[in-house]
């Protein structure tokens, strides 16, 4: 075998003479970790090549762990606080496992952040607030920049250590993950930059408390910290404490950049840390990514305090397939849907709705791919699961799975399933259920697993019933090759973010946030900062100030003039509550007086109850869905409406208001005017508020749209109380809210005398609801109401604090003004009558 | 997959038997209608096609000697000679050194799946290859545009099998799927098959002239029922070239004409794969899409002239652990 031997001679040659070819052998070791030196010649004798051309199997492809773990070495696997840019220990001494789900095995040492150690990083973040919010947003814009550059050069390192920590797969950190972390820090340096032209009148907020999930750790800590430093706070951030790691990476290039001190500081540890920064009164704002339950605790925590919040809680979102969608590509959007990131994320397209008539034609193609998808080491370069984030959340996903299957829906795993469980680490299966009910446990609990729910629908109209059959709001994928269908669902799912044809498309230009109990706020986007800033201190709303005529009589009914007001006994006027467009006895059968600031009695109001809120809500849920989707030019003409006959009683209406207030009677009739002018504001804004259109780098128009709330609750401020009224009411109702307004509870008359306008101003049936009596009592049964969606409340700081605890259930959004005092600014009004939903539109001819 | 006629190692070309071949269907306007194809969902699979899956070290000296079996190595230019021909037939046969192949650790036999050449040359590439089993591919029906007038398609046909070739690669009409016109596709397509007798036919659609994915996927589906044995995307000479987009398209035409018939119908990516890793890429996309039987040569074939030195070239550093040079491998 002359061959043979020649062959051998050439590689001892190679070997000998060719330095390099040992070398670049010892370096494939150390990446791959798997063999020796010997194994990798060894290999080349024992070939297995002409084996392999039989089977084609796919083989190992790992990726190198080593820059990870050296990184890890560098630090002893050990990991401090990082405060005020210096590394310290945590002052409990508490250090807790960092673990790599897919081994098992610890990764490093991470310290448990105390109260204590809460309170410095607070402290250092408090302290770099001053310099750091006047700094001008050019050099804000270079550090978020150099961060953005930092990411992209050590990308590799970053996606490595977070497979490792998290078990997602490397192909996801790799291309998902960490592009899109260096991406929202491009994005928001653009918006530091332009912050002083665009959002002029606004500032920083302060002092941040980040608090962010484990499912996209570096990727949430970029979507909170990147907006935040971006407009100028500074940040305290806890990252989950399964998944530490690439925080406590990202702060070293905080460091390295040369960010000041205390802008960013990552404080590392569990629950605990978490609810030091939430009771922490230094905090200003709380930003919290993960659970209802959590959100639903920390709504709790913060509600009274003025600390600004934002939640992006889970999520139920539906995967809905038409008959005729190409369904070939729906069946990857489902893999993308679902069996992304294990399915552990919040806006997984956990519930797959499917034309009856294609449905066995789905699930069919749908096992065949299942059957392709490959489960395995996370660092393996070809593989579509990896692991699950740590044993607890594996059997949460068993019991639930065991549930399903137990509740009688039709449990399908591919014919390889049982494999995922052999060996160490935690792995789970791709999963579909068929026959699933929407009364089962499967249809409606978040998973946060590699589980899919399926059910079918007959008609567009019944998708969209069952899309809307859930707590949830977060996100919604549409699959149909017809675009008058598409855009029809899209503008009906209740959800923050709705793909057309596409799942879990992101972008730092694009908004994401929730509907209803996925929480509140938006993330990425122009929407996205308002989040991290407030309003510069300034009186919007400008109207002489009341001339408060304590004692005085009130002024005399013009009506009655030269006759003594003795002598002719008034009729009686009965003001009842406007319910569904009528006058509605209260249910309680009780009157309130209403007393003129001189004690005199001017009226009776009746005396609302919860049964009273009931229909009220009721009658504003049956006519929200209409005025939403009456066109803005209709409900402008509805509100100019209103203006008209409002000025046809401008003299009745001062009277009123001075008879209440005891303002002189010129003050009142600015009062008057300043209404009417609202109305007209409000009226214009209806057909100009518009959404956007969001550069995002796919080929794809995402429209930013602001959906009105829907049911709306204002409970009225005291002060000036038409206008208060009118400024709030007229902006909910342009943007298309239907309304349950609960007027000042000493100053209600204003409301009631207006029922007769809201009658012959074409005001649909329903839209507008007024329900008067006592306003903390009313605030309670509205808050705790599930469905309102969102509550206005103006009134003292006890109130405030039990109408936003009680919205807590629903998590409504809250929307909160003193008793007296200035009325908000028109623009944040109608930021709050909206909510930004944002559409995905992919095109290709 | 022993169900197909092993085109590549059969000793006689002319085979008669049908089995296993496509016998096509009746003209069916239904599946033409039903196609629904989104471009951008196709585009993110076809994008991350690579990204999910990806074959390292023995195996991928494995996947690469396995593409080898599956190429029809072409020549295809104006200024082909007999003595270009022959030259090439000589690297179908040998496409990868001996010695780099057993240090590779594949001491077997090792030829590419077919030669593919103008008809001009069949007799030529018949002749050079006597004994190999390496069949010879015409391109015919006048190759690239296809406008030749019909009866001399035909004829070109006829001539191409009557010298030997045992495979035609036929041009469609793409005027027929551009104005939507699928009965004069079928008609056309079906007569081309006639005409092609024991030979199999490679149906040419021409992607990158059709304008559309769906249009692919519909000529796709109407090749297929005119009885196509593969459905191959391009000729090398559009403007665009083999698209794994595109490709996947068509693979899935060919699923569904498998899950609606029973048949297996080719496939074969032809213009512009030049590198070992688009290689790669496709033999992926056989895997996931329709499974490893359709990674083999009675169902795939990568349609590539200069394809070979380059994956000579990875198989040099797999074996060698070093870059390898042009310089060091036999031209075709």
């Amino acid at each position: 075998m002359p061959r043979e031997s020649e062959c051998h001679a050439g590689r001892e040659v190679g070997r000998r003479i060719n330095g390099r070819f040992q070398k670049s052998c010892r370096l494939e070791s150390l990446r791959y970790g798997l063999r020796g030196n010997d194994e990798i010649f060894r290999k080349h004798q024992t070939m297995k090549v002409a084996e392999l051309t039989k089977s084609l199997a796919y083989g190992p492809a790992p990726e190198a762990a080593k820059p990870a773990l050296d990184w890890i070495a560098e630090h002893n696997a050990k990991f401090q606080l990082f405060i005020n840019n210096e590394w310290k220990n945590p002052s409990g001494k508490e250090w807790f496992d960092s673990t790599n789900p897919a081994t098992g095995k610890k990764l490093a040492s991470v310290a448990q952040a105390t109260v204590a150690d809460v309170n410095s990083a607070v402290k250092a973040a408090r302290k770099a607030f001053p310099s750091w919010s006047a700094t001008p947003g050019h050099i804000r814009a270079r550090y978020l920049y150099a961060i953005a550059r930092q990411i992209q050069k050590h990308s590799r390192l970053f996606a490595v250590l977070e497979t490792m920590d998290n078990g997602k797969p490397i192909r996801e950190t790799r291309d998902i993950d960490i592009p899109l972390v260096a991406r929202h820090f491009y994005y928001h340096a653009g918006w530091a930059q332009l912050m002083d032209k665009e959002l002029p009148d606004h500032q920083a907020v302060g002092v941040v408390g980040q608090i962010i999930p484990w499912n996209f750790p570096l990727l949430m800590l970029s979507w909170k910290i990147a907006p935040a430093i971006a407009m100028g706070n500074t940040v305290v951030l806890k990252p989950a404490e399964f998944t530490s790691l690439t925080a406590l990476l990202f702060a070293e290039i905080c460091a390295s950049v040369g960010l000041p001190p205390g802008v960013v500081n990552i404080v590392t540890g569990d629950g605990r840390t978490g609810s030091a920064m939430v009771d922490h009164p230094d905090v200003d704002k709380i930003a919290f990514t993960g659970s209802t339950d959590v959100g639903r605790i920390i709504r709790i925590a913060t509600a009274g305090t003025h600390k600004k919040l934002s939640l992006e809680l889970g999520g139920k979102s539906p995967f809905m397939v038409f008959d005729d969608a190409d369904l070939d590509s729906a069946v990857e959007g489902v893999v993308d849907a679902i069996w992304f990131n294990q399915g552990q994320v919040c806006c997984a397209g956990s519930r797959l709705l499917v034309h009856e008539g294609v449905a066995d034609k789905m699930i069919k193609k749908l096992r065949a791919r299942m059957e392709k998808l490959r489960v395995g080491d996370p660092l393996d370069k070809a593989v579509d699961i990896g692991a699950i984030v740590a044993p607890v959340q594996l059997k949460q996903i068993q019991a639930l799975v065991k549930q399903g299957a137990d509740e009688g829906a039709t449990m399908w795993q591919p014919s390889w399933a049982a494999d995922c469980s052999k060996g160490e680490g935690c792995f789970y299966p791709p999963t579909l259920f068929t026959n699933v009910a929407p009364a089962s446990t499967i249809a409606q609990v978040e998973i946060f697993g590699p589980v899919l729910a399926t059910m079918t629908f007959r008609t567009p109209e019944e998708a969209v019933k069952l899309a809307n059959n859930t707590r949830y709001g977060l996100a919604a994928s549409i699959w149909s090759e017809d675009i008058n269908l598409a855009l029809d669902l899209a503008t009906q799912v209740k959800a923050g973010t709705v793909w057309i044809n596409s799942t879990n498309q992101f972008d730092a230009a694009s908004g994401f946030g929730g509907y209803r109990e996925s929480g509140f706020g938006r993330e990425g986007g122009r929407e996205g900062l308002f989040e991290y800033v407030k309003r510069k201190p300034a009186k919007i709303v400008k109207i002489p100030a009341v001339v408060r005529s304590a004692g005085k009589k009130s002024s005399a009914s013009r009506a009655n003039a030269g006759v003594s007001p003795s002598l002719i006994p008034p009729i009686d006027r009965t003001a009842k509550m406007f319910i569904g467009g009528k006058q509605a006895r209260p249910d309680g059968g009780l009157s309130i007086n209403i007393y003129a600031p001189g004690k005199n009695l001017i009226g009776e109001v009746g005396a609302g109850n919860r049964k009273d809120i009931r229909n009220a809500v009721e009658a504003a849920r049956a006519a929200a869905g209409g005025w939403a989707k009456a066109t803005a030019h209709s409900r402008a003409q509805v509100i100019y409406y209103l203006a008209e006959n409002l000025a046809a009683r401008t003299d009745e209406f001062a009277r009123r208001i001075s008879q209440q207030t005891g303002a002189s009677p010129s003050a009142a009739h600015v009062e008057v005017e300043a209404a009417i002018e609202q109305l007209f504001t409000a009226a214009a804004w209806a057909d100009k508020y518009d959404g956007r259109i969001h550069g995002v780098p796919q080929r794809n128009v995402t429209l930013a749209i602001p959906e009105p709330m829907g049911v709306l609750a204002i409970l009225m401020p005291d002060d000036h109380p038409l206008l208060a009224l009118v400024a709030l009411a007229a902006p909910a109702l342009a943007m298309g809210n239907a309304l349950v307004i609960v007027p000042s509870p000493i100053h209600p008359l204003s409301a009631t005398d207006l029922y007769q306008v809201l009658d012959t101003s074409d005001v649909p049936h329903g839209t507008i609801n007024i329900v008067t009596g006592n306003r903390d009592e009313l605030g309670k049964t509205l808050s705790e109401h599930d469905d309102v969606d969102a509550i206005w409340y103006a009134g003292p700081e006890a109130g405030q604090s039990a109408v936003q605890k009680a919205s807590a259930a629903n998590m409504k959004r809250t929307f909160m003004m003193g008793a007296v005092g200035a009325l908000p600014n028109i623009d944040d009004v109608l930021r709050e009558a909206t909510q930004v939903k944002n559409i995905w539109v992919p095109y290709g001819a | 997959m022993a169900k197909v006629t092993q085109i590549n190692v059969s000793g006689s070309p002319h085979s008669t038997a049908e089995e296993g071949r496509n016998p096509g269907t009746k003209f069916d306007l239904g599946p033409v209608k039903d196609v629904r194809v989104n471009r951008s969902a196709v585009e993110r699979r076809a994008g991350t096609m690579s990204t999910r899956r990806t074959v390292k070290k023995e195996h991928q000296a494995a996947w690469l000697i396995h593409a080898v079996k599956t190429i029809d190595l072409t020549t295809l230019s104006g200024d082909d000679t007999v003595g270009t021909v022959k030259r090439l037939c000589a690297k179908a046969r040998q496409p990868i050194r001996n010695e780099l192949l057993h240090d590779v650790g594949y001491p077997d036999k090792l030829a590419t799946g077919a030669v593919c050449v103008y008809h001009h040359f069949v007799a030529t590439a018949v002749e050079a290859l006597r004994g190999s089993g390496i069949p010879v591919a015409a391109v015919s029906t006048g190759f690239p545009a296809g406008l030749n007038p019909f009866p001399q398609k035909i004829a070109e046909i006829e001539a191409s099998v009557k010298d030997g070739a045992a495979e035609i690669d036929i041009v469609i009409s793409r005027e027929h799927v551009l104005n939507g016109d699928w009965r004069a596709l079928y008609d056309e397509v079906k007569a081309f098959r006639e005409a092609c007798g024991p030979a199999h036919m490679k149906a040419i659609i021409a992607t990158g002239e059709l304008g559309t994915l769906k249009n692919i996927m519909r000529a796709s589906i109407v090749c297929m029922q005119a009885g196509s044995d593969f459905i191959k995307t391009s000729t090398g000479k559009e403007p665009t070239n083999a698209t794994i987009a595109g490709s996947l398209v068509m693979v899935r035409a060919v699923r569904q004409y498998h899950e609606q018939t029973g048949v297996k119908v080719g496939f074969k990516p032809a213009g512009g794969i030049r590198s070992a890793k688009q290689a790669l890429d496709w033999l992926i996309l056989m895997k996931e899409e329709l499974g490893a039987e359709w990674m083999q040569p009675h169902l795939f074939r990568l349609g590539a002239s200069a394809l070979v030195n380059d994956i000579e070239r990875q198989l040099e550093h797999f074996a060698y652990g070093r870059y390898a040079s042009m310089q060091y491998q036999p031209i075709g």
